[in-house]
C-alpha cells in the first residue's frame, strides 16, 4: 500500500471540514468569501464580495450608512435568510466548508453575535447566559455554573456581577449588558464573533471596556467589528475593510489603510468627509 | 368666547360622553344586586333545583357553566395558540395565508345563534355525540377561536422581534426558539386574552341552546356526554317559560351569572396588571 504524503496533507488543510474546536487545520483563513451577491428585494445590497478573514485576528469593517456593512455580517452566520426577498449567490466558507452545507444552528453556534444594542433578555443574568449551553442539551448544574462563570469573566463582568447572577439582566447598564451578551454568545463557545456596532450606544468607559474585551478574546476567537466609529477601527482592528455602496473598496492592514489608502475614496472616508 | 370657557365646555363634553359609557354597566349592577341580593343565600348556591325550579337553588346550573367553560377551553386554548404561533411566527405573507387570516376575522363576526345551529348540525347529528357537554364545549371552543387567535396573536406580535434573532443566534432551532425565547412572554398576553373570551362565552345562550341546555335536569352531569344545566339558559326558561317564579330567584340567577362572568374579567385584569409590571423590554 503506498501512502501519498501529499494528499494527507492537503486534506487536513483545504478540503476536509475542521472538526469544530481543537484540531484545527493550520491555514490562516478562517472564512473566505467569493464573489458574493446579495439582494434583499430589488437592492443589491452586496456586490461580487472577495475577501478573507484570518484566523485571531479582528477585522474591522467600516463605511457609511447602507454601505451593506451589516448585511456582509449577518451573511456570515446566515441570519440574512430570515429576511423577506433574500436573494445571494457566490460562497461563503467557513474553515474550507460551505456554510450552507452546515445545518444553520451549528453554524450560528460556531458563529455567534453581538447585536448593535445590547440584547439581554428580561430573565435573570444568569440564565441569560446558561440560556445557549441549556438549550444544547448541558444538563448538570456544576457544569452551567462553570460555563456561566468562565463567559463572565471572559467578557470581564464577572466582578460587577458575581453577587447579584439572580437579578434581572434588564437591571444592568448598557454597558454592562453589552459585556453579558459578550459572555452569553461565549457560553456556546463560538470560533467566530460577530459585532455589529458593539459600541454604537455606549459611553467612552463602557466602550474602552467592550474594546479590551475584544483585544483579549481575539486570542481564543475569530473576530469582526463592524463600525461606524473609524477610530475604533482604528484602535482595536488589525486588518480594516472599508465597504461602500455594497462593494469591497478596500482592504489592508489598519496602519496601512489609516496612513495610506489606495482608493481616493477610502482616504476621503477617513478623513470625515462623506457619510 | 374665551379659550378657557371653550376648553371648560370641552372638558365637560368629553366627561359626559365617559360617565354615559359607565352608566349602563352601574345601572345593571345595581339593579341585579338591588333585586337578588336578598335572594343569594348559601342554599341558592349549593342546592338542586325543586317545585318545577321555582324553589331551591342553582347549583347544577353552576356546575353545567363550569364544566362547560373549562372544557370548551380545553380545546380552544391550545388550538388557537398553536394555529396562531404558525401564523406570526411561520407562515409566509401569502395568499393561503391572508385567506385564513381573512376567514379568522369574518369568524369572529358571525352572530352566535349561528355557531350554534352549526354544532347542532357538527357535533350532535353528525357526529353523534348527541346534545351533551361536549357538544356545547366544542361549539363554544369553535366560537371562541377566532378571539384566541387574534389575542394570542398579538401577543406574540409584542414579543421583541430582537429576542427571536438572539436566540437564533446563539445556534437554537425556530422551535426552541419560540418555546423558549417568544412563549414564555407572550403567555400573559395569552391568557387574558383567552379568559376574556370565555367569560364572554360563559354569558352566552344560543350557542348552548341546541347543543347542551337541559330544561330541568336536578342532578349533576355525570360525564361530557350528559345534559346539562347552564345559567344564561336556564335563566333565560325562569324568566320566560316559567309562570309564578319569584322575581327575586330570577335576579338571583342574574347575579349569579354576572358574578361569575365578572370574576373571570377579574383575574384577566389582575394578570394583566402583573403582565405589565413584569413587562420590562
Ligand atoms: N431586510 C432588508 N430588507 C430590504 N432591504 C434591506 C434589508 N436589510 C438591508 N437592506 C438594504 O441593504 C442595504 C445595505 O444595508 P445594511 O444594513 O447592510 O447597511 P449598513 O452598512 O449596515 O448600514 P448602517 O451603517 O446604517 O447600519 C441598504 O440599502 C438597505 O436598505
Ligand atoms: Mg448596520
Amino acid at each position: 500500500m503506498v501512502i501519498n504524503p501529499i494528499s494527507n496533507f492537503q486534506r487536513q488543510t483545504s478540503n476536509f471540514p475542521a472538526s469544530p474546536a481543537g484540531s484545527q487545520p493550520p491555514t490562516a483563513t478562517k472564512i473566505a468569501v467569493k464573489q458574493l451577491n446579495l439582494w434583499f428585494g430589488k437592492v443589491l445590497a452586496l456586490k461580487n464580495l472577495n475577501l478573507e478573514i484570518l484566523r485571531n485576528e479582528i477585522l474591522g469593517v467600516i463605511g457609511p450608512a447602507s454601505s451593506g456593512k451589516t448585511s456582509f455580517l449577518r451573511q456570515l452566520n446566515r441570519l440574512n435568510e430570515l429576511e423577506a426577498g433574500f436573494r445571494m449567490n457566490g460562497e461563503v466558507t467557513l474553515d474550507g466548508t460551505h456554510i450552507r452545507q452546515v445545518k444553520v444552528e451549528a453554524l450560528r453556534k460556531r458563529v455567534g453575535m453581538i447585536f448593535a444594542l445590547p440584547q439581554v433578555l428580561p430573565i435573570s443574568i444568569y440564565d441569560n447566559v446558561a440560556y445557549g449551553p441549556r438549550m444544547h442539551g448541558v444538563k448538570s448544574k456544576s457544569e452551567i455554573d462553570g460555563i456561566v462563570e468562565d463567559s463572565l469573566k471572559a467578557s470581564f463582568i464577572w466582578d460587577e456581577v458575581k453577587d447579584r447572577l439572580k437579578e434581572l439582566a434588564t437591571k444592568l447598564s448598557g454597558g454592562q449588558q453589552q459585556r453579558l451578551c459578550i459572555s452569553r454568545t461565549l457560553a456556546v463557545k463560538p470560533e467566530v464573533m460577530l459585532f455589529d456596532e458593539p459600541c454604537s450606544g455606549l459611553d467612552p468607559i463602557s466602550t474602552a471596556k467592550v474594546e479590551e474585551s475584544m483585544l483579549k478574546l481575539k486570542e481564543k476567537y475569530t473576530i469582526v467589528l463592524v463600525t461606524n466609529n473609524t477610530k475604533q477601527a482604528a484602535r482595536v482592528s488589525d486588518r480594516t475593510a472599508f465597504f461602500l455602496m455594497g462593494e469591497l473598496i478596500e482592504i489592508d492592514k489598519t496602519h496601512k489603510v489609516f496612513t495610506a489608502p489606495k482608493d481616493k475614496r477610502t482616504e476621503a472616508y477617513i478623513q470625515g468627509k462623506f457619510g | 368666547m374665551k379659550t378657557t370657557t371653550k376648553q371648560k365646555i370641552a372638558f365637560s363634553i368629553l366627561f359626559l360622553c365617559t360617565i354615559i359609557v359607565v352608566l349602563p354597566v352601574v345601572c345593571i349592577f345595581w339593579i341585579i344586586i338591588k333585586n337578588g341580593y336578598k335572594g343569594i343565600t348559601w342554599q341558592f348556591i349549593t342546592a338542586m333545583p325543586t317545585e318545577g325550579m321555582r324553589q331551591g337553588g342553582v347549583y347544577p346550573a353552576i356546575v353545567g357553566t363550569l364544566y362547560l367553560v373549562c372544557l370548551s377551553i380545553v380545546f380552544s386554548l391550545p388550538m388557537g395558540v398553536m394555529a396562531a404561533v404558525y401564523l406570526n411566527e411561520y407562515a409566509k405573507d401569502n395568499l393561503l395565508t391572508r385567506l385564513i387570516r381573512l376567514a379568522i376575522v369574518n369568524l369572529a363576526g358571525v352572530s352566535s345563534v349561528v355557531y350554534g345551529l352549526f354544532g347542532l348540525a357538527l357535533f350532535v347529528t353528525f357526529m353523534k355525540f348527541g346534545v351533551s357537554i361536549l357538544s356545547g364545549a366544542l361549539t363554544l371552543a369553535i366560537m371562541n377561536l377566532p378571539v384566541i387567535i387574534t389575542a394570542s396573536r398579538e401577543a406574540l406580535a409584542s414579543v421583541p422581534y430582537s429576542f427571536r434573532e438572539v436566540s437564533l443566534s446563539l445556534g437554537l432551532s425556530r422551535w426552541q426558539t419560540i418555546r423558549h425565547s417568544v412563549l414564555p412572554f407572550a403567555i400573559p398576553g395569552i391568557l387574558t386574552g383567552a379568559i376574556l373570551s370565555l367569560a364572554r362565552a360563559a354569558g352566552e345562550t344560543a350557542p348552548i341552546l341546541f347543543t347542551v341546555a337541559a330544561f330541568y335536569l336536578p342532578h349533576l352531569p355525570k360525564s361530557i356526554f350528559d345534559q346539562a344545566m347552564v345559567l344564561p339558559y336556564h335563566l333565560y326558561i325562569i324568566s320566560t317559560q316559567i309562570p309564578n317564579i319569584s322575581r327575586e330567584t330570577r335576579y338571583a340567577t342574574a347575579f349569579v351569572l354576572v358574578g361569575i362572568v365578572f370574576t373571570m374579567n377579574i383575574f384577566a385584569v389582575i394578570i394583566r396588571s402583573r403582565l405589565r409590571k413584569k413587562k420590562k423590554w
